[in-house]
């Protein structure tokens, strides 16, 4: 145990003192929060751009609805001939001029409508204009079979079903997307680890390797022990990594937003085109019962039970992905031979995140969730994605959580013991590189 | 119990490549032992065993009386043929480390360290990082390493490889002086000369088997070949020896003109060497008589070049 603990030390020590991953650990949020403040910037300025457009409007139509909304300013013109707006309007560097003729009806007006710009004019332009013009011709065409103004903004009111579960319980909209993208974060972010430190385990057994420091080494400790070491140590070195990542970027976030006066919220928003569709679903998204319900289930997503469950996959499946890492790096003499051995290795993750987004969001509990849930490989992220809908009634059944935990630590305790073995063996063997076949006869040594 | 270590009956395989064949042999306590045998012979599989970096498949170790566990570990010190050390850490702070996996404490293995880093003059390269070091200076620190914890039994694979012949000498020194202190050696090497000088054992291993072992002086009586190395100056002119003594050198003949000396070698029975040295001594001036002893490094192309034809 006090050997372990040396080898943890060292491993640590060595890891948080290397210049690059210094580097790496007070850049990234820098960068990150730089990039964040950029888009917000973009997003600003973007939002600030006004596009004006004259209305040369000499119908008795259309006398109210042009009004100025987030991009578009609209000015009316008056008196002038269309000849002499369109040159005004190019001298004065306006976005376009829209035309609406003298005509007897409604439809004849919007039938010979133009609109004028410099260049092929933009979409949302485009799109804000086609919605006026939508709208006042359906008022128009239901007026016409007796429907009142009055009666007809009634009609324009959206409108959302309400549901709720068999036991009860209100949902909203999205609810489901919105669970798996809680569980969704953990399990990316177990990914992540394993890809980056388990990199880093197989790295460093390479490094001892090509120094050959390894028989010295091995004079003192037990193979088992010093891969063990490692891993813990890399591991150990990378949670300081994030914690150091979470806060110093939170802190730097908090910092930005009160000195340059960016409001968080812009990065939320989507420029949404115009429109009554648009308008339709806004009203749709936006309407306080459903960010109030959203807001209830993030509360009532068990956050013990996913931390706790995260706690538990993340250390079962890091163990087992980067002691697969560290048997690779006993295996081979230098980095470049690792790749054909590493394919396997991403390919669950891969497959796991996958499966993840295309079916786990829209089915929790479907056949495919759950097999990829119980699967040792890709359970730590899948059933974390499932997680946040609890366990028991409407979640993940109990059975599956203890069933997809046991196979873990099976398999846990099985690749360990099989990659303890490779590593015995591989960390002194030198020259070419092994096949599959040579592994598997290492086993037996 | 005179015996350091015991090896009895070990054998290893690797997949269907059998790497030691039923070796059996007695390391003596506070003396140095010669390890020998080709490249690829099982020398290197047998040092693993001892350092419980791989195990016996076949076959018992006994360190000091006792069979061979993992707290043997401390009392054993171990410098592998294929060696090195991590290249970014600081010297002072990587002998420590290694050190400490050895069983000492921080305090002790400080102290230990700061000793021999004076007593092989690199005391000031504690804060320098390996990388910094040329190769000679690395297998200095490696060279205490090895040795810094004291153990009874020290395993040196070829310790003067990227030495200068200088700190050659100095490690030989180093390695007696262990010796004196009572540790017990074993020593494997190609170089025949160090084995020469230093060791009072050896054992040899070739294909997997123990072919010979013994003390080098027995060993070495067991394959002379009653050959003897004469200087001698006749009195009377300058006859060839083989008139003389009515027959033939092994080696030789050689005549100095200037000093009317002859140079050669005989093959004499025992009942045959008085009559001889009588003859020699009446009829010439004898300047030396010497037995040809065979060197260690004869010893080994013969017996292994047996052992070839044998198989």
């Amino acid at each position: 145990m006090h050997k372990l603990g040396l080898i943890i030390r060292r491993e640590y020590l060595a890891k948080v003192r290397n210049k690059s991953f210094v580097i790496m650990t007070f850049l990234s949020p820098i960068l990150l929060v730089g990039m964040i403040v950029l888009i917000a910037y973009l997003t600003k300025v973007n939002d600030n751009e006004k596009r004006l457009v004259a209305v040369l409007n000499e119908s008795p139509f259309f006398k109210t609805d042009f009004e100025s909304k987030r991009g578009i300013s609209f000015v009316p013109l008056h008196g002038i001939g269309l000849e002499t707006a369109k040159d005004s309007v190019l001298d004065m560097g306006y976005y376009g001029l829209l035309y609406l003729p003298q005509r007897a009806s409604l439809e004849g007006v919007t039938e010979d409508a133009f609109l004028y710009t410099k260049d092929a004019p933009n979409t949302l332009v485009l799109e804000t204009l086609e919605g006026i013009f939508e709208d006042r011709l359906r008022e128009y065409r239901l007026q016409q079979l007796g429907v009142s103004s009055e009666e007809y903004a009634r009609v324009r009111m959206g409108y959302e079903i309400n549901t709720a579960t068999f036991s009860g319980q209100r949902s909203a909209k999205g609810i489901n997307e919105f669970k798996a993208v809680v569980g969704g974060a953990f399990g990316y972010l177990i990914m992540m680890f394993i890809i980056i430190y388990g990199g880093f385990v197989m790295r460093s057994v390479i490094e001892e390797k090509t120094t050959r420091i390894i028989e010295v080494i091995i004079s003192s400790v037990r193979p088992f022990q010093l891969m063990l070491g490692k891993i813990i140590g890399t591991s150990l070195a990378g949670v300081t990594q994030f914690l150091i990542w979470i806060f110093s970027a939170s802190l730097l976030m908090i910092a930005v937003m009160l000195f340059l006066d960016i409001d968080p919220a812009i990065l939320m928003q989507r420029p949404g085109p115009g429109g009554l569709e648009a308008s339709l679903a806004q009203s749709a998204l936006s309407g306080d019962d459903t960010s109030q319900l959203l807001v209830e289930e993030f509360l009532k997503i068990p956050m013990g039970l996913l931390v706790g469950c995260f706690l538990i996959y993340f250390v079962l499946g890091y163990l087992i992905y980067s002691s697969i890492y560290a048997a690779i790096g006993a295996a081979v003499d230098n980095e470049t031979d690792t790749q054909q051995f590493i394919f396997p290795i991403i390919m669950p993750l891969m497959l796991a995140i996958y499966v993840g987004f295309f079916s786990v969001f829209s089915n929790p509990h479907g056949p495919i969730a759950v097999a990829f849930s119980i699967f040792p490989l890709t359970s730590p992220i899948v059933m974390l994605m499932r997680l946040p809908g609890g366990v028991g009634e409407g979640g993940v059944p109990l059975w599956q959580l203890l069933a997809s935990i046991a196979l873990l630590l099976v398999t846990f305790l099985a690749i360990v013991w099989l990659a303890a073995k490779i590593y015995r063996v591989g960390i002194l063997m030198y020259g070419k590189k092994p096949t599959y076949r040579e592994l598997y006869k290492w086993l037996k040594y | 119990m005179n015996s350091i270590l015991s090896i009895r009956e070990v054998s290893k395989f690797y997949g269907s490549y059998q790497a030691l064949n039923a070796v059996s042999l007695e390391i003596p306590r506070n003396s140095i032992y010669g390890l020998l045998g080709p490249n690829g012979a099982g020398k290197t599989t047998l040092i693993r065993i001892i350092n419980q970096i791989t195990f016996p498949d076949q076959g018992q170790v006994f360190l000091d009386g006792e069979p061979l566990a993992p707290h043997h570990i401390a009392q054993i010190g171990y410098l592998p043929e294929e060696r090195g050390l991590y290249k970014s850490m600081k010297v002072g702070e990587q002998a420590l480390y290694l050190a400490q996996l050895k069983g000492l404490s921080r305090a002790e293995a400080k102290q230990q360290l700061k000793y021999w880093f004076e007593k092989l003059d690199i005391g000031n390269w504690w804060h320098k990082k390996v990388q910094e070091l040329s190769k000679g200076m690395a297998q200095k620190v490696q060279f205490i390493v090895t040795v810094l914890h004291r153990p009874k039994l020290l395993i040196f694979d070829e310790p003067f490889s990227g030495f200068d012949p200088i700190n050659a000498a100095m490690i030989k020194d180093q390695i007696l002086e262990l010796k004196e202190g009572g540790a017990s050696i074993i020593f494997s090497t190609h170089r025949m000369e160090s084995v020469e000088e230093l060791c009072e054992h050896i054992g040899l291993i070739h294909r997997s088997n123990l072919i010979l072992e013994g003390k080098l002086s027995a060993i070495k009586k067991i394959h002379k070949q009653n050959r003897y190395e004469i200087r001698w100056t006749p009195l009377n002119g300058t006859p060839a020896p083989e008139e003389l003594l009515g027959r033939l050198p092994v080696i030789g003949p050689h005549y100095d003109a200037e000093d009317n000396t002859w140079d050669f070698t005989l093959e004499l029975q025992d009942s045959e060497k008085g009559e001889l040295l009588r003859y020699l001594s009446e009829h010439g001036n004898l300047a030396s008589f010497r037995e040809r002893i065979p060197s260690v490094n004869d010893i080994f192309i013969q017996t292994v070049q047996k052992q070839e034809s044998h198989a």
